[in-house]
């Protein structure tokens, strides 16, 4: 690659970070707005109806203004594609990172990324692995951001059952979500990864949340509703949608391991993609 | 459970005794935000502002050019044992999200109350909002007490003077559907 053509290449994918970005935090895919929809369907209660209200609201207002939908702007989880024509380097790292830097001046974003042992805040989102960016082959040259907020994810679970617990994998779902009450910002949308190994299991299940959400599988829809009869509902304040969707995604596992782990998303299940103009 | 909405004016007084739990309010005048390091920070200095009849908001908001971009609440539950000396102090609501322990209800009680603002609701919360100024600037954005300016801030009254608390029914309802289920 000439050096005029990778100056390009990370100016392009600099540029798409950035604007991803910008869609995602202020921009909710259509099938969570479908979802929330639904969900608002279901209530008769004044005080869901009036979260629901203030969640609708809140999302119209966001675009409206052109400011991010809510003030934990997250940290950002980054997924790229590439075809074999774009070459597989450093440059792409340092690009994404660049175009996460310039997100979080341009639209804001509040700064989240600290030293996990100092706490150090380094103001513009960037830090050791930070952005996480995962790279696999694809048709597009694309990039999609999933910014992630703190108050879902810290609720998020991985439990390593035996391959004889597989009636168990409902009870790790309802449990997580037991245990994380109204904290996450329900509705939620439940990531579950399936199988893989002890790491890999959590990246399936932040995968899965990248599936539209309206529409589920019979295993997906059993699991949802199972979750929905906790009744904690929009916030904690109790309703009858404490999920909006369970999304399952698997791979295969050792023979005597059944890893499932639970990423917890909240109502703004946030993300977006876009082509790199290269 | 009661839909009407109360309007209600910081400082507050004696008429949030007769708040209960599921009442909707709009909130109008000064609250203060603070989080987890501004509750410590006020343990050891003082509190930067006149706390009677205040209002806290658990929030770390996006601030840009002295504008509040985006500001909706935190998760209470991290100031659980962080909120006493507030509420000894005078202040008379605590704004947040997913409601907060039996430590705080006892707290509240016949004092004050736990307001719920919808979780991820920043843009909307920004609307209704003017920044006034800041105490702690140093803490940094998210953890700063930043004075804000409420116009009509619609809230749901969480944990009530009598000890009501929304969250901990919800909460029971849930283990004892978990139970039935074989999940608890």
């Amino acid at each position: 690659m000439q050096q005029g053509e990778e100056r390009d290449l990370r100016e392009a994918l600099s540029a798409a970070t950035c604007r991803a970005m910008h869609r995602a935090v202020i921009y909710l895919p259509e099938d969570v707005k479908r979802a929330l929809a639904q969900a608002r369907a279901s209530e008769s209660g004044a005080v869901p109806l009036g979260e629901y209200e203030n969640i609708i609201k809140n999302i119209e207002a966001a675009e409206r203004l052109g400011v991010p939908l809510c003030q934990d702007t997250g940290v950002p989880i980054v997924y790229l594609t590439l075809p074999s024509r774009v070459p597989y380097s450093p440059a792409l790292y340092e690009a994404v990172t660049e175009g996460i830097r310039r997100a979080t001046t341009e639209i804001p974003l509040r700064p989240n990324v600290v030293d996990p042992l100092t706490r150090h805040n380094s103001g513009d989102n960037t830090g050791a692995g930070m952005p996480a960016v995962h790279v696999r082959p694809g048709e597009r040259f694309a990039v999609t951001v999933l910014p992630k907020g703190a108050g879902a994810e810290n609720v998020s679970r991985i439990t390593m059952l035996l391959p004889s617990q597989a009636e168990k994998i409902e009870e790790v779902v309802v449990g997580t979500m037991l245990a994380a009450e109204g904290r996450p910002c329900p509705p939620v949308v439940l990531g579950v990864g399936i199988g893989g190994t002890f790491d890999s299991a959590p990246a399936l299940a932040k995968e899965a949340l990248l599936r539209p959400i309206d529409r589920m599988d019979a295993f997906e829809q059993k699991l949802c509703d199972a979750v929905n009869r906790l009744g904690i509902g929009p916030m904690g304040l109790g309703g009858k949608t404490t999920a909006l969707a369970v999304k399952v995604k698997t791979a295969a596992c050792h023979t005597a391991s059944l890893p499932v782990a639970v990423n917890v998303q909240c109502w703004a299940n946030r993300h977006a993609t876009v082509e790199v103009d290269w | 459970m009661s839909a009407k909405t109360v309007r209600l004016t910081t400082p507050l007084g004696d008429e949030v005794l007769a708040l209960k739990a599921g009442d909707r309010v709009e909130l109008s005048g000064t609250v203060y935000t603070a989080r987890d390091e501004a509750h410590l920070r006020m343990q050891k200095e003082g509190i930067p502002f006149d706390p009677k009849g205040a209002v806290i908001y658990h929030c770390g908001p996006v601030v840009k050019d002295n504008r509040i971009i985006a500001a909706g609440p935190t998760t209470s539950a991290r100031m659980n044992a962080l909120s006493g000396f507030l509420l000894d102090a005078g202040v008379r609501g605590i704004i947040g999200k997913g409601g907060m322990n039996a430590t705080v209800r006892e707290q509240l009680k016949g004092r004050g109350v736990y307001f719920a603002f919808t979780g991820g609701c920043a843009a909307l919360a920004a609307s209704h909002m003017t920044l006034k100024g800041v105490h702690f600037p140093d803490l940094g954005m998210a953890e700063a007490v930043w004075i804000i300016e409420l116009d009509r801030l619609p809230l749901v009254v969480g944990i009530d003077p009598q000890g009501n608390d929304l969250f901990g029914t919800v909460l029971a309802g849930a283990q004892r559907a978990a139970g039935r289920q074989g999940c608890g």
